[in-house]
Order: C-alpha cells, then sequence, then structure tokens
C-alpha cells in the first residue's frame, strides 16, 4: 500500500488545474434544465473541453480521450469540481453509455456514435423508465418491430432526464412481442427529432423541465442502432447500471468540494450555529472523505484487474444520503433566508443551497431506488434469502 | 386534567375543514398557481366569515376570548392544504399582538372588515402576502409601529415555496403610528415569536400527516412488480416511522397550545418542543412520501413537493433549530426536573 501520488500524477493534476484556470468561466452559465439556451451553453463547455482533451480522460485516444486510468480520473474530476466547472450535461452519454458501448457496441457504431458524444455535438438521454416500468423495469412495453433493415419503435418512455433538448436516447424496448419480463428486450439508439416522436416536458420540483415524458407512435431507425445482440437488453442495461451507481456518476469531488464549501458557510455563521449544526458539518466533511476513499480503493481494485459488484449499491446508498445530510446542514445555517431563491434581494449568501438541497432528495429515488439497492445488498452481498 | 378537545374546539376544526376541502383543493390551488393569482380574495373572504380572527382576543377588545387549543386544529387543517392566505399568522399573531398593543381600531379592521394586517418579526424578515395587507406592524429601535399600505415600501423576495408570495417590508422613518414603545416591544415580541412557533408548529403537524396520508394512498394504488408497493417492508417501514414521529409531535403541539407564549422557561420549552417535534416529522413525512411517490414525488404532477416546501420554510421561521434548542436547555438545565413537572404551573396572564 501506498497512499501517495506518483510525481507524474502531481504532474497531471497540475495540468489539469492550470487548464481549468484557464478555461473554467468565470460566470457559471445558466441551469442545462431551465432554458434551451442554459442547454446550449453547456454544450459549448463540452465543446471546449474536448478541444482541450478533458471530455473523458479515461477514454481511448481514437475516440477523443486520453486513455487514462482511474486513479488519473480521479484526480481530473477533483480540480474539475475545485475549479468549480460547469455539471456535465452529456452525463448520460459518456458515462453511461459511452462506456457501454464501448463493451457491447459494433466497431461501426463506437466510429459513429463515440466521437460526436465525446465532442458535445450528440447529447444524450437515458430512455428506460416506463409509467409503469419504474423499479420494476423489466415490466418495459414499448416495443420495437422489425421490418426488414428497420425497427418500428411504439411505447411510452417517462422521466427522461434532459430529453427536453438532448439529441438522441437510448431506449429498451420488447423487441420479441411475445416475450415477458427480462427476456426479449434490446437496447436501441434513437433520435429525438424524428417523425413519430413527441417530446412533452414534465416540471421538476424546482420547476424547471429537467425531464421529458417520450411518446413513440411508429418510430423509425435502422437495425444497425442496436447495441448488442437482439434479447440482450436486459443485460447490458444491468451492466451500464452498474457504471451508473458505481463509479463513473458521482465521483467524491463533487461531494468534497461540497463539504468544504458547506464548512466555510458554517464558519461565516459560526455565531448563530450550535453544536448540533456543528457536528452536521463536521459529519459531512468526514462522509465526504470516507467516500472519497473508498473509490480510490476500488478504483484500484479495478486497476489491478477487480470488478465492480454488489458495492454499486453499497455506493449509491452512501453518497445520496450523505448528499441530503449535508444540504440539510447548510439549509439549517441560513435560517430564514433558506427558502429564497439565490436572486432574491434579501438572500445574502443563500448561494445555490436550495437548489442543492432539492436535488439532493432525487439521489434516494434514481439510478435505481435506495429500498432496491438495499434488497440488493441484502441478497446479493449478505446473502439473505430472497421472497 | 382532560387532554381532550371540547366538542366546540372540534366543530370550529371540522367547519373550517370543510371550508378548506371546498375552496383550497389541490386542483383549485394548481389552477390559482398557473394563474399566478394564489392569494384569492373569495377564500379569505369566507375564512374570514368564519371569525377566527378573533380567537385569541380578549372579549373586551372585540374579539371571543378564547385561547390556543381553540386554533391550534383550525391551523393543523390548514396546513394539511397549504393554505396559501396567512389566516393562521393573523389568528394566532397579529391580532393578538394588536389587541396586546391596545391598537382598537387596527384590531376593529381586523375584526370587522376581515383586513390583513402583517407582522415583519426580527425572526420571519419575509412576510407573505405583505402585498395584500392593510397595513404592516414594523419594529424598530423605538418599539412597534403600524404603517398604512400607503406608506410602506415592499420589495418581493422570491422564494420556493409556490403558495406564498414573500416580500420585504419597511417604511420611512417617521411614518406610521406608535403602538409600543422600546420598554414594551421586546416582551411583545418575544409573545408574538412563541404563538409563531406554535402555529407553525401545528401547520407543520398537519401538513405531516397529509403527506403520510398521500403516501398510503400511493402505496396501495401504484404497482411494480405486479404487487402495490405497499406490500415491501421497506414502504411500511418508512410510513411508519414518520407516522410514529407524528405521534409524539401531536400531544407536544395540542399541550402547547393551553399555554401563555412568556409565562415562564417551561411554557417557553414546551412550545419550542412543539416547533421541533412538528418540524421533524413534517420534514420526514414529507421525504417519505417523496420517496415513496418515487420519480413522480419529484415532479409537480402530485402535491408532496408543495408540503415538502412549506416545511422547509415554517421551519425555519420564528427561529431556527439552534434557537429553539437553546430554550428548551435554559428550561432542561436550569429548571425543576421530574414527573411532577410535567404540567407548568407558570401563571397564566393575558396581555
Ligand atoms: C431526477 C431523476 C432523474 C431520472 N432520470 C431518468 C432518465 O434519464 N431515464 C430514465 O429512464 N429514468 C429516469 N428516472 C427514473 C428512475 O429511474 C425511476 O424513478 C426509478 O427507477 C423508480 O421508479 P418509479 O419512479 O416508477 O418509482 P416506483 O418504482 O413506482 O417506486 C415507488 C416506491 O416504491 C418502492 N419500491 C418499488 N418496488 C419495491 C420493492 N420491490 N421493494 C421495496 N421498495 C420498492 C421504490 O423504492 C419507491 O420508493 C429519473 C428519476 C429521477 C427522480
Amino acid at each position: 500500500m501506498d497512499l501517495s501520488y506518483t510525481p507524474e500524477q502531481q504532474a497531471f493534476r497540475a495540468e489539469v488545474r492550470d487548464w481549468m484556470r484557464a478555461h473554467v468561466p468565470a460566470e457559471p452559465p445558466a441551469s442545462f434544465d431551465g432554458s434551451l439556451e442554459g442547454f446550449e451553453a453547456h454544450r459549448e463547455w463540452e465543446k471546449t473541453l474536448h478541444e482541450g482533451g478533458w471530455g473523458m480522460v479515461t477514454w481511448p485516444k481514437e475516440y477523443g480521450g486520453r486513455d487514462l486510468d482511474l486513479i488519473r480520473w480521479l484526480i481530473f474530476e477533483e480540480e474539475y469540481y475545485a475549479a468549480g466547472a460547469p455539471l456535465r450535461v452529456n452525463q448520460n452519454g459518456i458515462f453511461l453509455l459511452g462506456p457501454t458501448m464501448m463493451e457491447y457496441g459494433s466497431d461501426a457504431q463506437k466510429a459513429r456514435f463515440l466521437p460526436p458524444m465525446a465532442r458535445g455535438d450528440e447529447i444524450w438521454a437515458q430512455a428506460w423508465s416506463e409509467p409503469q416500468a419504474g423499479s420494476d423495469l423489466a415490466a418495459v412495453r414499448a416495443k420495437a418491430r422489425r421490418e426488414g433493415d428497420e425497427y418500428v419503435l411504439s411505447g411510452h418512455k417517462i422521466w427522461s432526464s434532459r430529453a427536453v433538448n438532448a439529441d438522441w436516447a437510448f431506449g429498451l424496448f420488447r423487441t420479441d412481442p411475445e416475450s415477458e419480463r427480462h427476456k426479449g428486450l434490446s437496447l436501441i439508439l434513437f433520435p429525438l427529432d424524428t417523425p413519430g416522436l413527441t417530446r412533452q416536458p414534465i416540471a421538476q420540483i424546482n420547476g424547471e423541465t429537467g425531464f421529458a415524458e417520450l411518446f413513440l407512435d411508429e418510430v423509425r431507425v435502422p437495425v444497425e442502432n442496436r447495441l448488442g445482440e437482439e434479447g440482450e437488453g436486459w443485460a447490458i442495461c444491468m451492466a451500464t447500471a452498474g457504471f451508473e451507481r458505481g463509479l463513473m456518476l458521482r465521483s467524491p469531488a463533487r461531494f468534497q468540494v461540497a463539504a468544504k464549501q458547506l464548512v466555510e458557510l458554517y464558519q461565516a455563521h459560526a455565531d448563530d450555529c450550535g453544536p448540533a449544526t456543528r457536528d452536521a458539518v463536521l459529519q459531512a466533511w468526514m462522509d465526504a472523505d470516507a467516500y472519497a476513499l473508498s473509490i480510490y480503493a476500488t478504483a484500484s481494485r479495478l486497476i489491478a484487474g477487480g470488478s465492480i459488484g454488489a458495492e454499486a449499491s453499497v455506493n449509491k446508498i452512501f453518497w445520496s444520503e450523505m448528499d441530503i445530510a449535508l444540504h440539510r446542514a447548510a439549509i439549517s445555517i441560513l435560517g430564514a433566508r433558506a427558502e429564497l431563491m439565490p436572486a432574491a434581494p434579501g438572500a445574502g449568501d443563500v448561494g445555490d443551497w436550495l437548489d442543492g438541497y432539492l436535488f439532493s432528495l432525487a439521489g434516494p429515488i434514481y439510478a435505481g431506488t435506495n429500498e432496491i439497492q438495499r434488497n440488493i445488498i441484502a441478497e446479493r452481498m449478505l446473502g439473505l434469502p430472497r421472497k | 386534567m382532560d387532554f381532550t378537545f371540547t366538542e366546540e374546539q372540534a366543530m370550529m376544526a371540522d367547519v373550517a375543514r370543510e371550508l378548506l376541502a371546498a375552496k383550497c383543493d389541490t386542483a383549485t390551488l394548481r389552477r390559482q398557481m398557473a394563474e399566478d393569482a394564489v392569494f384569492d380574495d373569495a377564500r379569505w373572504q369566507a375564512l374570514s366569515e368564519l371569525g377566527l380572527q378573533g380567537i385569541l382576543v380578549p372579549e373586551e377588545a372585540g374579539g371571543l376570548g378564547l385561547g390556543g387549543a381553540d386554533l391550534v386544529q383550525v391551523a393543523q387543517a390548514c396546513g394539511a392544504v397549504c393554505l396559501p392566505e396567512p389566516l393562521v399568522d393573523l389568528a394566532g399573531v397579529v391580532a393578538p399582538l394588536l389587541a396586546e398593543c391596545g391598537a382598537s381600531d387596527a384590531l376593529a379592521r381586523v375584526l370587522e372588515d376581515g383586513a390583513l394586517i402583517v407582522l415583519a418579526h426580527p425572526l420571519t424578515p419575509f412576510v407573505a402576502f405583505a402585498d395584500k395587507a392593510k397595513a404592516a406592524i414594523l419594529c424598530d429601535d423605538d418599539g412597534l409601529r403600524l404603517v398604512q399600505r400607503a406608506d410602506l415600501t415592499l420589495t418581493a423576495e422570491p422564494g420556493i415555496d409556490p403558495l406564498r408570495n414573500l416580500f420585504s417590508v419597511s417604511a420611512e422613518p417617521g411614518a406610521g403610528e406608535r403602538i409600543a414603545g422600546p420598554d414594551t416591544a421586546p416582551a411583545l415580541l418575544a409573545r408574538a415569536a412563541g404563538r409563531g412557533a406554535l402555529f407553525a408548529a401545528a401547520q407543520m403537524l398537519g401538513s405531516a400527516q397529509a403527506c403520510v396520508d398521500l403516501g398510503v394512498a400511493y402505496a396501495q394504488e401504484r404497482k411494480q412488480f405486479g404487487r402495490p408497493i405497499g406490500v415491501n417492508q421497506a414502504i411500511k417501514h418508512h410510513l411508519a416511522t414518520a407516522q410514529v414521529k407524528i405521534e409524539f409531535a401531536r400531544p407536544v403541539v395540542h399541550a402547547a397550545a393551553v399555554l401563555e407564549p412568556d409565562a415562564g422557561p417551561q411554557s417557553r420549552a414546551r412550545i419550542s418542543h412543539a416547533r421541533l417535534a412538528a418540524a421533524e416529522a413534517a420534514d420526514l413525512a414529507a421525504r417519505t412520501a417523496m420517496q415513496v411517490h418515487g420519480a413522480m414525488g419529484y415532479s409537480w404532477e402530485v402535491d408532496v413537493h408543495f408540503h415538502l416546501k412549506r416545511t422547509l420554510a415554517l421551519s425555519s421561521l420564528w427561529g431556527t433549530a439552534e434557537h429553539h434548542r437553546k430554550i428548551i436547555a435554559a428550561r432542561v438545565f436550569d429548571g425543576p426536573l421530574g414527573p411532577d413537572q410535567t404540567f407548568p404551573q407558570e401563571r397564566h396572564h393575558h396581555g
């Protein structure tokens, strides 16, 4: 065990830091859920990142990456969040679909889809959930009917993040009409501005339309848009979900930066805070630290050839609950100003804590609810009997 | 000793609940929100006609001369529907404060004409619907003054609760009528804060139960894996845990309601306890209801978010949690302890 960065890793950190310092916009762009302008500003940022070679440092060079290992990725993320760089509007593409495609996609698909994904030319949405298929994803009803060398897609997808403005979606469809549950499903890529597709924005708790409902009525896509084999959709989705819950979606730096900001907020208001608030602040900092250590351990194990299993579920519970507690601590420090929007004249230093708090409340719901994750931990990690 | 509500008290709450069910249902609220008109004059008028504003006002000042136990369940009912109009603040805080100040003209306008008068208290600096008020009570170094609407400067303070429009309220130094001097103002403000905390607690209690009820209804109707999600222990336990919190907030809130807000450290502590316990229950119940609803709970499609936002607001008004814990610490560490101290014997007095 050697818990120190190599000189090369330190040099890499310095390189990222310098680049971020030179390129991160001083004024953060408007929310990507709030308006098309905000969305497009984030797309521009993806392009800037890509031009600097920082779009996705772990990807192979041929697809616009740097072929770096997970430790470098963590260092990159640390510098990224510390610099206050914008959220990744293409996160469903670069963190979920990208890695999945590298594992299951054909060479032609990789060549077609990965470069524009890395450049931010094509922003991706995930279209798995349906009104009747949430936790029970195997209840998917949307159909893909094979006609010659095309699939004809019909059905109703919901809760698709950023699909209001995104360009493409990867969806789970029933390719075998006779099939049930996990069998007969396939993962199919479809453009979001195509005949037969209607998008209906859905307002999230903060009032911004961060979700869309997708109504597909005989949407035609070429058979080449299927990722992996026909009927293999479930297995592929579970692999993708592993990336989502596991490492990529929530790197520790995000929480460490939030914890640092919480400490600063506390110090600015320490005179008004009592011991309960102080303890909550310290706990948030410790939790963020523990999460970082855990992810470094996982990354080291993966580099040594290990694989990620039920700890994906463990991570998801830990970061989602930590995020809520951290934001609650901030809300309690803000007192009567906590309910104000940042633009309110009396808001003072409320910053983005309120919006962050509301968003943190979604953490135990998306990427597989925490109840489902606890079932997975109990059954697959601890070996408790299934029903 | 009789810890039950009287028939009159139960009836008063029933009448309010019925009126709110008819005029403050979610379809109405959503329409009014879309029209950017959440303060509903007709609803306000109907509520005014119930005469609730006078509950805490002594009879000699034109009120009903009743106590907190007569208003507390009405406040719960208002919390259960996320009522936009500040009825609870008016009846629970402003009207008794005006009576204590002897501001009989202003009080008469509240009691007889259904006028809204608001209070900009140091612990609740952002005032809901100050734009609809006929006058405001402002605090300064010389005490309290009542300033008519025409002399007020209002600054909109957009907040997260879509059913309460907030404002900062100020006026020129000389404006308005002095209703309390520097000697009496601190005690008056302390009493107002006590009542504010108590009735905020009652509203949160109502909101908490409404959230559990929403969660229970959804857990019965929503099916995943071929059966209602409510068959899963994970869901049952979430809702049961929230209900336990409610069960042990309710008696504290109800016991606090009979107290004079500043009778002494024990009364003060009970009110702070009520405020903390109700906020904890409401917060947990709202988050639980959201979790039970899944992504639906994170959208505007269901009412959970109204409750979540209202509780976020109510639990940071009238003093932070730390403020209330200090009040409890003063009672616990310096006051008499033991089972014979359950019910404060502090003198009840009217202002
Ligand atoms: C912010 C956000 C972003 C999202 N983005 C996307 C997206 O981009 N693409 C996409 O496809 N989907 C997305 N989703 C949807 C998400 O995947 C679903 O919300 C999630 O799978 C839960 O499904 P549901 O909302 O239908 O809840 P339900 O499955 O109806 O669950 C309701 C409640 O019941 C519980 N429950 C259900 N079954 C069980 C069980 N067996 N045991 C114990 N408890 C159970 C759940 O844990 C939950 O508490 C997003 C959701 C959110 C909140």
